[in-house]
């Protein structure tokens, strides 16, 4: 493992969101260290996605700020907000290859719009990456071609391909089978210790959480804030909010269970 | 990986060894996708000028160095290796030596992939044809399960689902009223306006009106309220359809032993059917009253236009109009709901669906226009 770095990359301080003025998540502050594999947990409908689009840009907060390699992404705009974007990548929880290009048009298409490279380096550099997640075999494969964990592990390619320094991955094991989940993992885990890249996930693949975070949040969708912090086997032996325990530790115990249940956002 | 701050300006020097079998190539400061694009050509085309047999590359002196770097590194190793020669790399710093060895295990050569090879004009012939073939049957069997249903439909009323029925006729009847309008009055206008021109010529502007009567209630008026529907409903059945083929809300029902037909076509098949006649009257009308426009600027008072009008056209010009928008308004909407229930995978097929559904829309219905009018023809009509 790398040694980390006590400077964090990504402060969220103070944030709310809310839709149509309904408050989500409620004035949550935390920090994430560079080269962490930091995992956002929560229920059905407790606003992880929601927090993690905000943290891309996605959609401006109700209230605070969320600052990114120094750079605050609620207020950046124009070269500023580009710089950001930039310096992260974002995966999807469908993928979201596009449909009409091959795998290595997908990763090509960042390298054309932001680098004046010749086309044979970018060429090299997608092979590069497809080749990191073990796809360059498929290069010119449509992504309909592709099965489930192969689209995931192709949309980390393409959100490598400017080198960011964070990866944002939204539910990158739901749909996959536990082989296929536990080898997304181990990509992810290569990744963070190879490239010190920062992963910031949204789950709630337990089975994920323990075998890569180093750090975790769980969010709540009754209180709309953070109710735990700190490493997930700690938490798990040693959390005292009993829904936490709970999530946690599935089948342990019957009585709190349901409090996170809802709608998706 | 990214710039955050300014970035040091980068370069690449060459020197050659006295004896000119090494050559080294000396990197500085930061290489990143942004600054290592200007130096990509200019190092592969010194390696293939100088053809050294050894190539140093010193980059002791590089600040930074991210996956375009090491690309660019990769690059020179593998071309040096192509012309030949042997490539060391000296001094890189060793968080940058790491994310070479990451990266260095790339073959050289790209994978050998699936090629594409385009297909022949004979090939292409054949596969449209039997494109079309395919296309033909599925249509063929569509019409026949749609006229099972249809029938069905006719003995057991409760076999429809009326509120979808009710819902479709709202959006593209009731709705279609306003673009109906317009286009009626604009082209009962432009029609008389072209007429009018030459006939004064000869003194014979009042068959004006009979020459719009007649073209708007035996053609134009159910021709251009069918392409309208086309545009407007056969399209958003096809979109409609395809959003929930490719959601698998259609296999859905499917496995639920519901018939998409039943659930999901016939409702807008009847809706567009009941809707369309009184789409075309209103056409018509709107049309006439483009015509009266023109009349009146044409110095003839309104109550002569009208008595030319119902002088020229028969009730039968009318029916005949209407029978023809009651089959156009069974092509619109079926090829509509065929298209959608077609649709295929991936974010352009829905696209795809809906522009085929209009294509195919209008090209039916000029197909039966035309049988129409021989029919017409042949009857007297």
């Amino acid at each position: 493992m790398l040694p980390k770095e006590n400077r964090p990359i990504i402060q969220v301080q103070h944030f709310t969101a809310a839709y149509d003025g309904s408050v989500v998540i409620d004035d949550i502050s935390f920090e994430i260290y560079r080269g962490e594999v930091f995992a956002i947990l929560g229920g059905s409908g407790s606003g992880k996605s929601t927090l993690l689009k905000h943290m891309i840009g996605l959609y401006q907060p109700a209230a605070g700020h969320i600052v990114i390699g120094g750079k605050d992404i609620v207020t950046a705009e124009g070269e500023e907000r580009t710089s950001i974007l930039k310096s992260i990548g974002v995966t999807y929880q469908m993928g979201a290859l596009f449909g009409s290009m091959t795998l290595l048009e997908n990763v090509r298409l960042p390298l054309e719009e932001y680098t004046a490279l010749p086309s044979d380096a970018m060429d090299l550099i997608a092979r590069m990456k497809l080749k990191l997640v073990g796809l360059e075999p498929f290069l010119d494969y449509m992504p309909s071609e592709l099965s489930g964990g192969m689209q995931k592990r192709a949309a980390i390619a393409r959100a490598m391909a400017l080198d960011p320094h964070i990866l944002f991955l939204d539910e990158p094991s739901a749909g996959l089978d536990p082989i296929t989940s536990a080898e997304l993992d181990q990509l992810i885990l290569d990744l963070a210790r190879n490239l010190a890249i920062t992963f910031v996930i949204v789950t709630h693949e337990l089975s994920s959480i323990y075998s890569i975070a180093d750090r975790v949040i769980m969010l709540d969708k009754g209180v709309k804030k953070i109710v735990a912090t700190g490493r997930p086997q700690e938490l798990r032996e040693h959390a005292t909010n009993p829904w936490v325990r709970k999530f946690l530790n599935p089948g342990v115990s019957a009585e709190t269970a349901g409090k996170g249940a809802g709608g998706e956002r | 990986m990214t710039p955050v701050a300014e970035a040091p300006i980068n370069s690449l020097d060459a020197r050659r060894s006295s004896d000119g079998g090494t050559l080294t190539l000396i990197m500085t400061g930061r290489w990143d996708s942004d600054t290592t694009g200007k130096w990509w050509q200019r190092g592969q085309q010194i390696l293939t000028q100088g053809k050294p047999r050894r190539l140093v590359i010193d980059a002791s002196e590089v600040s930074y160095c991210d996956g375009a770097g090491v690309a660019f590194l990769i690059d020179l190793q593998q071309l040096q290796i192509r012309i030949g020669g042997d490539a060391t790399i000296q001094g890189l710093q060793e968080e940058f030596r790491r994310l070479l060895d990451i990266y260095g295990r790339i073959s050289i050569e790209p994978p050998p992939g699936r090629r594409r090879e385009p297909l022949s004009i004979i090939e292409q012939v054949g596969k449209g044809a039997v494109e079309l073939w395919r296309d033909l049957k599925s249509l063929l069997t569509f019409v026949g399960e749609l006229t099972v249903m249809l029938l069905r439909a006719a003995r057991h009323p409760s076999f429809v689902r009326w509120q979808d029925a009710w819902l479709a006729a709202e959006q593209s009847g009731v709705n279609a009223l306003p673009i109906i309008a317009l286009i009626g009055v604009l082209l009962g206008l432009i029609l008389a306006f072209q007429s009018a021109i030459p006939m004064r010529r000869f003194g014979a502007d009042i068959f004006v009106a009979d020459l719009l009567g007649i073209a708007m209630l035996r053609e134009m008026g159910p021709l251009i309220t069918a392409i309208i529907l086309a545009g407007r409903s056969g399209s958003a059945f096809a979109a409609e359809l395809g959003t929930m083929k490719v959601r698998e809300e259609i296999d859905a029902l499917r496995t639920m032993g519901l018939e998409p037909v039943r659930f999901l076509v016939l409702p807008r098949v009847i809706a567009a059917v009941a809707m369309i006649p009184v789409l075309t009257v209103f056409a018509n009308l709107f049309g006439l009253m483009g015509g009266a426009i023109v009349m009146r600027s044409l110095g003839y008072p309104l109550v002569t236009y009208v008595n030319q009008v119902l002088s020229a056209v028969t009730v039968g010009d009318l029916m005949g109009g209407l029978l023809k928008s009651f089959v156009y308004g069974i092509v619109v909407a079926a090829v509509g709901c065929l298209r959608g229930l077609e649709t295929r995978t991936g974010a352009s097929a829905v696209g795809q669906s809906t522009t085929s559904a209009v294509v195919s829309g209008i090209v039916l219905i000029a197909i039966v226009d035309g049988l129409f009018a021989v029919v017409f023809y042949a009857l007297g009509l």
